[in-house]
């Protein structure tokens, strides 16, 4: 039976290792003596949850957004802005009262950005291709100049938080409290895009990304499942930015720069499009070189880029195709191209 | 007398200076099989994307089932019953061919807002691919990832795509297209048996398919039909022998 995500013994051997890496991480790094870098793996763990809800678009529906950072920021500034408002004399707009808990805020965080998704993906989803790259980089870049705009929130230098937002029950300042609350946003986050891509929608979804006018050859019309699935994505990278913003405990407009937009999308390269687990390995691996790298050298992406000419060169699906599948390098690759365009 | 299923009136096509829809008239009855023919360049191709509303027209009306659709879009089309195939095999490779069919099934009954439950074992879907890959002779070949089928296989899926969707009529773009004989051979039995239960609009260069199927055959040139009339009629016609013949020496 065909599955969205099939998943063989392999994958599961290397998806359960994976989760039992996540898992024990925090735990292992104070052994280690470095209990400081387990904030390095909530920045991880958050920025894998952004690039897989970017995966939903790419990998599934096609659909190459290059403004994806702009609700990564978007979740953010909710969250930030919220916590501002805490210590402002007025009411946002009159109505909007600041708070500082994490179940206000985050879900403000999602329904902010799943509206803007909306918005924009309905624009945006009218072009096609390189279009509709281009389109969804100028969103972003509008929503960039607008949070530089914002003086009283920081402008160009952002928006400090005092503090995390509250946990009812949890301690959010404790780094592995936070880094597990992020895991488990994460988990959800992949469990419930299985489920989608799964299902109806997901059938759809991925049938317009193989052929688009096949499926509107057999009466649906594409627009709403893509729309849908901008929105799902938007809302996904909407709760990585509430995380995001929690864990730096700052904002800034650097956060919606399109230059973030194309580090989530060398996320999802260089883990895997269309793999839905992938993009993990790729937020971890990115993040890990940008760690390594740049404390020897600021040009550190002078390496990143041979590498991920390598792996896009020479893995059929990034990094996870190249724990996942036995065959790779050019020799499988041309044989599998040459079995998908006949 | 009934209204035919599918009207077409004063349809016009132009591409620049080109006429590639010459204001054509056309009345298929409900349960007809209509052959259209006519050398390359005729304007088949161009005809069937407007009537399944890929292609607009420049002028002209289209009526479905007593009903304008000149303005509907594919998908719109489809849903009330206009299907059609296409000339180049068009399937979702990555696909298995029962989940091909499966997603047809599913665009019919029109539920595709559902996010939770596994489409891949839902028997509302399932079952209806299965048994129209059975009819179709693909029964043996669900599993198979569509693109790697053999290229008669795929073109007997597309088919098995469009029918799934219950069509009223469908639009076949040369069905037989790239096909060895043996496999046209199968083709022409499986719409043998479709003919009478779905009208059928058949654009195919195989002419003994063509005089297999038809009850009626148009014959296209320059985008105008000039002619149309039973096979025997057509065969005997000495306009068409001309027109899409040329020197007459084919033998119909």
């Amino acid at each position: 039976m065909g599955e969205a995500i099939p998943v063989s013994g392999r994958q599961r051997a290397v998806l359960i290792i994976g989760l039992a890496v996540l898992l024990a991480y925090p735990l292992v790094m104070p052994l280690l003596g470095k209990p400081f870098l387990v904030g390095l793996g909530t920045r991880m763990v958050i920025y894998a949850l952004a690039a897989v809800s970017l995966d939903l678009l790419v990998g599934f529906g096609g659909l190459v957004s290059f403004g994806h950072a702009a609700f990564l920021g978007l979740g953010g500034y909710v969250v930030g802005v919220l916590a501002f408002q805490l210590g402002a004399d007025a009411p946002l707009f009159g109505l909007i009262d600041g708070t500082n808990q994490a179940w206000i805020a985050w879900p403000a965080a999602v329904l902010v950005t799943a509206l803007a998704a909306l918005v924009i993906g309905a624009l945006s989803l009218r072009t096609d291709g390189v279009h509709f790259i281009m389109i969804t980089l100028a969103f972003a870049q509008m929503l960039y100049f607008l949070t530089v705009s914002l003086k009283v929130y920081g402008g160009d230098d952002g928006l400090s938080l005092r503090r995390r937002n509250l946990l009812p029950g949890l301690d959010p300042r404790d780094e592995a409290t936070f880094y597990y609350v992020c895991l488990a946003c994460l988990v959800v986050f992949v469990a419930l895009a299985r489920r989608i891509l799964a299902a109806r929608f997901g059938t759809v979804l991925r049938g317009i990304k193989e052929n688009q006018r096949r499926v509107s050859a057999l009466g649906i019309e594409p627009y709403g499942y893509k729309l849908a699935a901008f929105v799902l994505a938007g809302a996904g990278a909407g709760l990585a930015g509430a995380l995001l913003a929690n864990q730096t405990r700052f904002v800034s407009p650097e956060l919606l720069h399109w230059t973030k937009s194309g580090e989530l999308l060398v996320m999802v390269i260089l883990g895997g499009i269309g793999t839905l687990y992938g993009p993990i390995l790729g937020a971890v691996a990115l993040i890990l070189l940008e760690t390594v790298l740049g404390a020897w050298t600021e040009h550190w992406m002078v390496i990143l880029g041979p590498i991920l000419v390598v792996v896009v060169l020479f893995t059929r699906r990034g990094l996870y195709g190249l724990l996942t599948e036995k065959r790779s390098g050019i020799a499988a690759r041309g044989a599998d191209d040459g079995g998908g365009h006949d | 007398m009934t209204e035919p299923l599918l009207e077409v009136r004063g349809l016009v096509k132009r591409y620049g200076g080109l006429l590639a829809t010459d204001h054509l008239d056309l009345a298929i009855e409900a349960g007809e099989c209509r052959a259209l023919i006519g050398p390359n360049g005729a304007g088949k191709s161009t005809l069937i994307a407007q009537l399944a509303g890929e292609v607009r027209q420049t002028a002209g009306s289209i009526r479905f089932d007593g009903v304008e659709v000149t303005a509907l879009s594919m998908p719109r089309r489809v849903r009330r019953g206009l299907a059609r195939s296409f000339q180049i095999t068009s399937v979702l490779p990555n696909f298995t061919a029962e989940d091909n069919v499966a997603l047809a099934v599913q665009a019919r009954l029109g539920h595709g807002f559902r996010f939770w439950r596994d489409a891949g074992r839902d028997p509302a879907l399932r079952e209806p691919a299965r048994a129209m890959l059975d009819e179709i002779g693909l029964g043996r070949r669900g599993a198979v990832r569509a693109g790697d089928l053999a290229y008669g296989e795929q073109r007997q899926l597309e088919l098995a795509m469009a029918l799934a969707t219950k069509p009223r009529m469908l639009l076949l773009d040369e069905p037989m297209a790239g096909m060895g004989p043996e496999e046209s051979r199968r083709m022409v039995e499986v719409l043998r048996k479709l003919r009478g239960s779905v009208t059928l609009l058949l654009v195919e260069h195989d002419m003994d398919a063509v005089f297999a199927l038809a009850d009626q055959i148009t014959v296209l040139v320059y985008g105008r039909a000039i002619v149309t009339g039973t096979p025997q009629a057509i065969r005997d016609d000495p306009m068409v022998a001309d027109a899409y013949l040329g020197q007459a020496e084919v033998d119909l």
